[in-house]
């Protein structure tokens, strides 16, 4: 099983990446779950929210504390809030940042593996929004392989309708361009 | 066919009912309900069925609108959480006392005060007199099974009562989960249009909800428990013939690993999944621990219960919510209560558990067992305890 938490702020759409990797899952034929930090949210405040992907029917239901993987869809957040807590140490941490994994690594207490990727270039280039959420998606599947990027067309398009196109582009680009330290 | 999709469990209980076909929604949102509401609204919107839907301005009055729709005919849904559900408290009585067949979604929430809008069962249990037929579901496939086998259930003519759904908040109506959604025309087999006894006509004019002093009241309190507890023959044979045309099972009290269990754990809603995780480690240590999975709660499966306990040494009952002052969980003390004329019955222990969206991990649950298993028969000095809790 593997287990991502999502950071964001409220309105920046971590919810909805949740929605789409899960259902990505489940078109897969796997069993997921998607859901947000349960409670109220406002926008531009702290949110996370999380996936569980599985090859079987999951049957846990209590909050994820150790995740496998991280993703950071607002760089602001890093300092804000300790985006690597309990973050397996043979994890991964994915950052919307311009930095390179190295640079990352000075400002955030993690051992592991970090990438990072200018999603937010991207998302302003593609969308022509700096919404990064279905964007970083594309890196997440880059490093862990939970779905096939082909898995997300369906998701995206039933969400985005003639939009996905644009987000489809964005989420390859994030697969191709994630930088790997 | 049914299809494997991948659907929030809030938005596929409104789809649940859709597949009901129901004509009339009256609806007040509150969280953690509020995408039922919302999406029963679109479904009405979009034109998909051919329904009203009553926007009213609070859940009293959702509850007032549905039952005057209830007696013309209609079949009627729903849903509400919380606050809204204790607002609503005045009417329930009054619904089933008319023996009016709505189904509500109850999307479980703790009460006020203080203010939490996060999953327990202390909204539900104070309805628990209120002559509704309750059940409780553990994931979203139950969600939707239940929601649709609800309508069946109420509407059975020997049957004639209000249902509902309870659906862990946010744990249950905000997860993103694969689910089987039943095919329109397998669910038009399953429940025909809804058939009243009477209904509210100006053509036939007959009267309901009327005025009963001591003469004839006690009577109808009476006709109303008889009615409760008849259902569950209904309920029985509505779940039967669901397992006959969807495959999927339903009993009062669902064990898992229950052959040579000593000690049994038992439950209410989604945190049976978690649980059964931790029994499933439990028995990986060599502790014969199993899980009874409650779904029934009205009419309260008094047999099933008895026959379910036999042979363990211990049983612990979680509970999701507090009776003050009184017995620890308003579970346990049913349990008790229904156990107490058994000739042998378990030693009890009462924990109770995740009040207002406290988290309980697989090790939580693994604990509560190992302690019991440790203590064995010994006595416990409180009847209860509220598991986890801080104090100084």
């Amino acid at each position: 099983m593997i287990e991502v938490r999502w950071h964001g702020r409220g309105g920046q759409g971590a919810v909805t990446s949740v929605e789409l990797l899960a259902l990505a899952a489940i078109e897969e034929g796997k069993y997921a779950q998607g859901f947000p930090s349960f409670g109220p949210e406002r926008r531009g405040a702290p949110v996370a929210a999380f996936n569980r992907v599985d090859g079987k029917q999951i049957k846990i239901r209590s909050g994820i504390y150790h995740p496998d993987t991280v993703v950071v869809l607002d760089e602001g957040l890093v300092g804000l809030v300790n985006v690597a807590e309990g973050l397996k140490p043979e994890g991964v941490l994915i950052v919307n940042t311009a930095k390179t994994p190295a640079e990352v690594r000075k400002t955030i207490k993690f051992k592991g593996k970090i990438a990072a990727v200018d999603a937010t270039a991207i998302a302003r280039k593609e969308l022509g929004v700096p919404i990064t959420n279905t964007t970083m998606i594309g890196a997440l599947v880059r490093l862990t392989g939970i779905v096939k990027l082909d898995s997300l067309k369906v998701p995206v398009e039933h969400r985005f309708g003639r939009i996905a196109i644009k987000n489809l582009t964005a989420m390859k680009r994030a697969f191709d361009e994630v930088n790997i330290g | 066919m049914s299809k494997r999709i991948g659907i929030e469990v809030a938005v596929a209980a409104a789809e649940a009912a859709a597949l009901c076909r129901f004509d009339v929604a009256a609806v007040y949102p509150i969280t953690p309900q509020s995408h039922v509401a919302e999406h029963l609204s679109n479904i009405v919107a979009d034109g998909r069925i051919d329904a009203e839907f009553i926007t009213v301005e609070s859940e009293h009055s959702a509850m007032s609108a549905a039952m005057g729709a209830s007696a013309t005919g209609a079949r009627v849904v729903t849903a509400t959480s919380s606050q809204g559900l204790m607002y609503m408290h005045e009417v329930l009585p009054i619904a089933s006392a008319m023996r009016l067949p709505i189904v509500m979604a109850i999307a479980n929430r703790a009460v006020s005060g203080p203010l939490n809008i996060l999953n327990d069962h202390s909204d539900i249990m104070p309805q628990r007199d209120s002559g509704w037929i309750s059940l409780f579901a553990e994931n979203g496939q139950e969600v939707v099974d239940m929601m649709i086998q609800a309508f069946k259930i109420a509407e059975h003519r020997d049957v004639q009562l209000p249902v509902n759904v309870n659906i862990d908040g946010f744990q249950l109506t905000h997860m993103v989960e694969p689910l089987e959604m039943p095919d329109q025309k397998e669910v038009d087999k399953f429940l025909p249009p809804y058939k009243p006894y009477a209904t509210l006509h100006p053509d036939k004019p007959v009267s309901m909800g009327t005025f009963a002093m001591n003469d004839v009241y006690t009577e109808v309190m009476k006709a109303k428990d008889a009615a409760l507890v008849n259902s569950k023959e209904v309920i029985l044979a509505v779940w039967k013939e669901w397992e006959k045309r969807f495959g999927r099972a339903y009993e009062p009290i669902e064990g898992y690993r229950v052959k040579g269990a000593e000690i049994l754990m038992l439950t209410m809603g989604s945190m049976g999944e978690t649980a059964a995780v931790a029994i499933d480690e439990l028995r990986k240590k060599g502790i014969p621990a199993g899980l009874l999975k409650m779904k029934l709660w009205r009419p309260f499966p008094f047999d099933e219960l008895k026959k379910a306990v036999k042979g363990a040494k211990t049983l612990i009952v979680t509970d999701r919510a507090v009776s003050f002052g009184g017995p620890g969980g308003p579970v346990a003390g049913e349990v008790r209560s229904a156990l107490y004329d058994q000739p042998t019955r378990p030693a009890i222990i009462n924990e109770i558990i995740g009040l207002g969206g406290r988290d309980m991990m697989v090790e939580h649950f693994m604990e509560i067992v190992m302690k019991a298993a440790k203590a064995g028969r010994k006595k416990r000095k409180e009847a209860y305890e509220f598991y986890g809790v801080r104090e100084a």
